[in-house]
Order: structure tokens, then C-alpha cells, then sequence
């Protein structure tokens, strides 16, 4: 099988400006391939770059050195170094990320949140919403509450509907931080069977569980930081 | 498919002083980029030189037509330059008095510019311009009402109606959200942020404002003393600033 997922050499240095440019080593020479429909968990004590490592993946960080490469319609793009414009599509179609937070934007009901990433990929907004109805059913988020904003949700509220939009579409690698944190076992349980749904799809994903038995449910390779 | 706008290497100078120096930059059907900095950085001198309202003093400033065209804005004669100021762009100023027509009413507002383009008949105009002030939140019986009637909110609100009733492919936004109470911006943000998504417009915005920055745009550009300092992807440049000035710019605000 050939990896959907390639990590070379991949360095991370903040140089920290305001700090008299202290410099700080967070990841160096990263090496990793993942497989597509393979999970790896990332492990590592607190401050080892976990979550650094999925956002140079999302390209929401530069690498300081080394390539990231991602398969995108069967070819490979280095998101280190690759232009904007190229890591827009990349989000758009191949590379989903979840974390426990939602980025709430004003007056936006929930249910067009979770819909959102399909309406960008051009899907029918009947069929796109019907999605979005589904996933927060799923994740028990009550029926009315899907037409309001998410702004006064309790956080709980807001991290479903946050993973809820982040497996709306489907993404040949799925970058998971820390998806079921703060949830009950209710709801952890229907998250990692999210989880393995789009890993039978033929998702890659890369996730950092802070829970020990989640990982081990979730994920079938470790990788330690 | 190509770039709507190709900027290069476009420079302003008021006498001896910088205005805005070397910038360069593309953008594509669908983008939205944020040019931010603090005052006195050059961001409104380069929105000006890029959008036709000011001449640079070197450099080049293409445009891609709907025919697919690519016309230099320094070589086209000052009537096909304001057809297109007129038709395929929009400009949205801070004040909005200054991108209103103050004597006529909100109606006329947004119906002289579709007789612009053409559109002659009374029946269809007054209709098209009703369904723009709904769409941007205007109640209907406040079409004849002169703008002066209008608060800053719904006057900066019928400015974005007026621009975006020709179905312009790119709009240019000064400080849109400047000066306006915290809540009532907030309305303009996200509906700004629906109308750009749901007609694939183009946008350049500048603002000061790095939460207006991330709500609307896709891409930024941070300026400091006429130059372009750092470029990239809006959540990179908020996540990851490089230069000194931009992670101050970034630190210095409570929470974006």
C-alpha cells in the first residue's frame, strides 16, 4: 500500500520576537508515512509539538524545515512551501482537522455550520443539510437547538458541533485533536464510531487522544514525540 | 482559469514621503484578502492605486475581463476605466457618505447603479432594488427615505446594496466596519461574510481589525511603513506570525 500521508525531515522553530528573539525547538526531524484507512495516534507529554505536528500538517503553522506531502486528486502537494491558494483546496477536499473548539461565527445557525464544508463542495444544499441533521442527531444535539447560533451553546454543545461539521465531508486524511475531550461516554463512544466509519471510507487519520483507552480504540499505530 | 487582479510591483509616492512601496500580489476569482497594518502603513494608498481611485506612481495594475481578457488599468481610457469601476467592481468606503449619493433616496441609491449598466425600466428597477435592501436587511418602507434618515449601521449596510446590485466580480472594502458600534458590526460582518461566500466574489479588505480580518478572509497581507512585510494563509499569519512586527500586531490583541 502507498501512504496518502508523507513526513520527511520536518522540523518546527518559533522565534519568539517579542521575547528577545528566544528561539524554541518544538519538533525536529519528523519522519512519518500513514496510510490511507490507517489511524496513528500521536503521543507525547504536554509541550512535545503534538498539536504542532497536525498544524504544520493543515498548514495552519510553517515548517521551519522538511516536507509535508499529501496526496490530492493522485498527486502530491508539499504543504510546506506550498501557496495558499493550494492549501485552501487542500482543506477543501483532502485534509479535514477537528479540535475541541468551535470557531463560532456570529448569527449562523448550527445546522449551516455543519453543513458549510458540503455547500462548498458544491453539494446540494437539501442533500447538505439532510447530512448536517443526521451528524447532529448523532451527537445528540437537541433538535431545537440546530436553528440557533452556536454562541450561547455550553461548550459541550459546541465541540459537537464542531466535530460534527469536521466529519460533514468526507477527507482522505482526517487530522483529530483531542476530538473527545470534556465529552461523556455517551457521546465519546459515538465520536470514535465516527471515527472508524470514515476510516472504513478509506480516511487516514493522524489524532492526539489525551484518554489512553480512546487511543487504543481508536487508533492501530503510535507514534511517539 | 487565472488571476482576477495581477498587482506588481506597484509604488506611491506623495513627494518625497512613501506611500506604499513595491507590492505585488495576486488574486483569484473567489478569494478574499485582508491587507492589514496600523495607520500610516500604506494599506489605504495601495487599495486606492489597485482599484482604480488613484494613480500609482510605477508599476502595474492587470485586470482579467469576463471575456477573459487581461487589460492593464494604466492603458485603458478613463470612460472604459469608470464602465468598469462602475460595473464589474464595487468600492465600500468607511464613511459611507462617501460611497452614497446623499441627496437621493436609498432607492435611487441602489437603482442608479443598475441604469448604469444599462437597465432602463422603472417597474424592475424599484423591484430589484427592494429585494437588495431585504437582502442586506433594510426594511422595504424605508426605500424612499433619503440616507440621511439612515444610521451609520443601515447607511454603510444600503453602501454594500448599491455596490453588490450590478453582480460586481470584485469589491474592494475600506475599513467597512469602522467606526461602528461593536454589535452593529457584528451584523455587517456576517452578513458581508454570506454575501461574498454565496456569490463567489472576490474581495481585498482593509481594516486594522485582525477579528474582521479572520471572519471575512482567506488570505492576509500585513503592511508596516509602506511595505508588505509577511503574506500567507489568515489563520497562519494569526497562528504563526514571522516577523517581529506582525506577532506585536497579533500579541497586542486581547483575543481574536
Amino acid at each position: 500500500m502507498t501512504p496518502v500521508l508523507s513526513i520527511e525531515g520536518l522540523s518546527k522553530e518559533f522565534t519568539l520576537h517579542q521575547q528577545g528573539g528566544t528561539r524554541i525547538t518544538v519538533l525536529e526531524n519528523v519522519n512519518l508515512d500513514v496510510m490511507a484507512g490507517e489511524a496513528m495516534s500521536i503521543t507525547g507529554q504536554s509541550g512535545r509539538g503534538k498539536s504542532t505536528l497536525l498544524k504544520l500538517i493543515y498548514g495552519s503553522y510553517k515548517a521551519s524545515g522538511g516536507t509535508v506531502r499529501v496526496l490530492h486528486n493522485g498527486a502530491w502537494v508539499n504543504v510546506a512551501g506550498a501557496q495558499p491558494r493550494d492549501i485552501l483546496r487542500l482543506r477543501q477536499q483532502t485534509i479535514g482537522y477537528v479540535t475541541q473548539f468551535l470557531r463560532v461565527i456570529p448569527r449562523i445557525p448550527a445546522i449551516d455550520i455543519v453543513a458549510e464544508p458540503l455547500i462548498d463542495r458544491d453539494v446540494a444544499p437539501d442533500v447538505a443539510v439532510g447530512r448536517a441533521r443526521d451528524l447532529l442527531a448523532r451527537l445528540n444535539i437537541p433538535e431545537k437547538l440546530w436553528h440557533l447560533s452556536p454562541m450561547t451553546f455550553s461548550g459541550g454543545e459546541q465541540q459537537r458541533v464542531n466535530i460534527a461539521r469536521g466529519f460533514a465531508a468526507h477527507h482522505p486524511i482526517l487530522l483529530l485533536d483531542e476530538p473527545t475531550a470534556s465529552l461523556d461516554e455517551e457521546n465519546r463512544s459515538r465520536v470514535l464510531s465516527m471515527i472508524a466509519e470514515a476510516r472504513a471510507a478509506g480516511s487516514a487519520v493522524v489524532a492526539v487522544f489525551h484518554d489512553e483507552e480512546e487511543r487504543r480504540k481508536a487508533c492501530e499505530r503510535e507514534v511517539a514525540l | 482559469m487565472s488571476a482576477l487582479l495581477s498587482i506588481e510591483r506597484v509604488s506611491k509616492n506623495y513627494g518625497p514621503r512613501i506611500g506604499c512601496s513595491d507590492a505585488s500580489f495576486e488574486l483569484w476569482p473567489g478569494e478574499v484578502l485582508a491587507i492589514v497594518g496600523e495607520s500610516g502603513s500604506g494599506k489605504t494608498t495601495l487599495l486606492k492605486c489597485i482599484s482604480g481611485q488613484m494613480e500609482p506612481t510605477s508599476g502595474k495594475v492587470r485586470y482579467s475581463t469576463r471575456a477573459g481578457r487581461e487589460v492593464a488599468l494604466d492603458a485603458m481610457s478613463e470612460a472604459e476605466r469608470r464602465f468598469l469601476i462602475r460595473t464589474d467592481w464595487g468600492f465600500v468606503h468607511q464613511d459611507a457618505r462617501e460611497g452614497l449619493r446623499m441627496g437621493v433616496s436609498a432607492g435611487a441609491n441602489v437603482g442608479e447603479r443598475l441604469m448604469a449598466v444599462g437597465e432602463r425600466h422603472y417597474g424592475r428597477i424599484r423591484s430589484t432594488a427592494l429585494d437588495w435592501l431585504g437582502r442586506v436587511e433594510i426594511a422595504g418602507d424605508r426605500i424612499d427615505d433619503s440616507p440621511w434618515s439612515y444610521s451609520g449601521g443601515m447607511r454603510q449596510r444600503l453602501q454594500i446594496a448599491r455596490n453588490l446590485v450590478t453582480a460586481p466580480r470584485l469589491i474592494f472594502m475600506d475599513e467597512p466596519t469602522g467606526g461602528l458600534d461593536v454589535s452593529v458590526q457584528a451584523r455587517l460582518l456576517d452578513l458581508l461574510r454570506g454575501l461574498v461566500r454565496r456569490l463567489g466574489l472576490a474581495a481585498v479588505i482593509v481594516t486594522h481589525d485582525l477579528a474582521v480580518a479572520r471572519l471575512l478572509s482567506t488570505r492576509m497581507m500585513v503592511m508596516q511603513g509602506g511595505r508588505v512585510i509577511e503574506t500567507g494563509l489568515t489563520d497562519q499569519i494569526l497562528e504563526d506570525p514571522q516577523q517581529p512586527y506582525t506577532q506585536l500586531l497579533v500579541s497586542s490583541v486581547l483575543q481574536v
